[in-house]
This record gives structure tokens, C-alpha cells and sequence, in this order.
């Protein structure tokens, strides 16, 4: 019998990994990119694990507008490096100083 | 017990693959690691009974997003010795950081409050459910504002992306509607007196 913890539990520590990602490949933004995709899916896991325990179908369609949202920063991000990456050779955050932010 | 034993495969899949994702060095063996990741766990959805949103994450993440992440990482030329120099230096930094994150966090979702003498409890479903009709009944009725706004995000990103990436080529022909429109008939028109050829 499994409990909600289980699945908290497991999705907690995928976030933790997804933020180790961040911390360790710092100059990957393709790496970056993907950590936080992960993090989206621990956050998701999340949500459905909630809907179920709580017998709510609304955690669900939650998850549905995440996942449209996280397609569409997919797509845009994507582009932005590629555009990035035309114009300078390169994907290393360090590089990406032009805006002096 | 059968339940269990899924439950600890896809969520030992997960994490392997999660990690396998930052600690790799070759961004595509991370993008397939992202892969296996999110197979693994639309399994663990499967698991929730929640089947529409295992078998979406399957077709748009591993069938769109990810392809256009492994397009992307496979057009550019990157180099990758510098992109992980001070990656090292960093791994007891994360540790840490995750660490104390992971301690937090297990103390409050945690068997104390979510465990199984909890509240919360599943709740069997009837033989005739059907979670695609439940999740569209709550979609189309209550939730159908921010259905219609999730569907201009997603053309605001097409056009975004479209934008962003396009070049104008050297060669492509087109017309200006403005300039064909402004033109006038002494632009175009030119009289011209040719005298006739005299004849013989």
C-alpha cells in the first residue's frame, strides 16, 4: 500500500536534483534548460499525487496548463540559444554579458 | 504488493536518469537520459490512475519537446571541455545546497503528515471511470478561461519562435504591397516620339 509521502517524497527529491543540476552546470545553458524541466515534471508528480489522494480532478488540469506553459518556454528558449548561438559561437553563460545586467 | 514494486523501478529510473542528466558530459546522452526520465515517470503517473496525462507526457514531451532539444543540442557546435571547467568545483557546493533542501522539504512532506494513517486516502475508482472525460468535464466547464488562455500562450510561443529564428534569405523574391500600391502611371510610363524611318 502506498502512501501520498511516497510519491511527495520522490518527487522532492528530483527537485533537489534538478536544483544540484542548476548549481553544478552553470555554464550549459542547454543543461540549464533541461534541470528545469525536471523540475517542472517533479512539480507535476506533485500535483497528480495530490489530485488522486484527494479524489480532485482539478490538480490534473493543472498539470495540463503546466505542461502547455513549459512546451512554450521550451520552444521560445530554444530559440533564444539558437539565435544566441548565431550571433556569438557560443552557449556559455559567462559570454552572455553584451546587456551588462 | 505488484504496486510497490512498480512504484520503486519507475522511481529508481527517475532518479538514475535525473542524475545521469546533470552529471553527463555530452548534452545529447542528457537529452536521452531527460528521455528515459520522463517515460519513467509518465509510468509513475500511470501508477496515479491519472492515464490522459501519462500518455500527453509520452507524445508532447518525448515526442516534441525532447526531439527539438536533441535537434537543437546536435545543430549547434558546441565545445564542451569549456562549457564543464569549474564543474568540479561546484558538486560540494550543490551537495549542500540539496542537501539541507532535501532534509527541509522530507520534513514536511514526510511520513509524519502524508504517510499512510494519514487523512488522505485513496478512493477506489468505479469500473466505468474515465479519467480523459473527467479531466475534459472540469477542463471545458470550469476551467475553459484559462483553457482559452493556455491556447494563446501557445500561439504567442509559435509566433515568438518563428520570429526569432527567421533569416531573411538573399534570395527570396517578394513584393512590397505598399510601394506596388503607391506607384504612379509616370513611374512606369515613358512616351517616347520615334521618328519614322523616311522612305526610299
Amino acid at each position: 500500500m502506498l502512501a501520498l509521502a511516497d510519491y511527495l517524497i520522490v518527487s522532492a527529491i528530483l527537485f533537489c536534483l534538478s536544483v544540484a543540476g542548476i548549481i553544478i552546470n552553470r555554464k550549459n545553458v542547454i543543461i540549464l534548460l533541461m534541470c528545469i524541466e525536471l523540475m517542472l515534471l517533479a512539480v507535476n508528480t506533485n500535483f497528480i499525487a495530490f489530485s488522486r489522494f484527494n479524489d480532485d480532478i482539478s490538480g490534473q488540469v493543472f498539470v495540463f496548463f503546466i505542461l502547455t506553459v513549459a512546451a512554450a518556454e521550451a520552444a521560445i528558449g530554444l530559440a533564444i540559444l539558437v539565435v544566441l548561438f548565431r550571433n556569438k559561437k557560443s552557449i556559455n553563460v559567462e559570454d552572455l554579458d553584451s546587456m551588462k545586467g | 504488493m505488484f504496486e510497490q514494486v512498480l512504484f520503486y523501478t519507475f522511481s529508481g529510473l527517475v532518479l538514475f536518469a535525473a542524475t545521469m542528466v546533470i552529471t553527463v558530459k555530452n548534452p545529447v546522452h542528457a537529452a536521452l537520459c531527460l528521455v528515459l526520465a520522463f517515460f519513467s515517470s509518465s509510468g509513475l503517473w500511470l501508477l496515479l490512475e491519472a492515464e490522459f496525462l501519462a500518455i500527453t507526457l509520452v507524445l508532447v514531451y518525448v515526442g516534441a519537446v525532447m526531439v527539438l532539444f536533441l535537434f537543437v543540442v546536435m545543430m549547434l557546435d558546441i565545445n564542451i571541455a569549456e562549457l564543464r571547467e569549474g564543474f568540479a568545483r561546484y558538486v560540494p557546493v550543490a551537495a549542500l545546497v540539496s542537501a539541507v533542501m532535501l532534509g527541509l522539504l522530507s520534513t514536511i512532506v514526510g511520513h509524519a503528515n502524508f504517510g499512510i494513517n494519514s487523512v488522505q486516502r485513496v478512493v477506489a475508482r468505479a469500473s466505468d471511470y474515465s479519467n480523459t472525460k473527467a479531466l475534459g468535464m472540469s477542463m471545458y466547464t470550469d476551467f475553459i478561461w484559462p483553457f482559452e488562455i493556455a491556447s494563446v500562450i501557445l500561439l504567442v510561443a509559435i509566433v515568438a519562435a518563428i520570429t526569432l529564428t527567421l533569416r531573411k534569405s538573399r534570395q527570396a523574391k517578394s513584393a512590397n504591397p505598399s510601394k506596388q500600391v503607391a506607384v504612379k502611371r509616370s513611374d512606369r510610363v515613358r512616351l517616347v516620339k520615334v521618328p519614322s524611318e523616311p522612305q526610299e
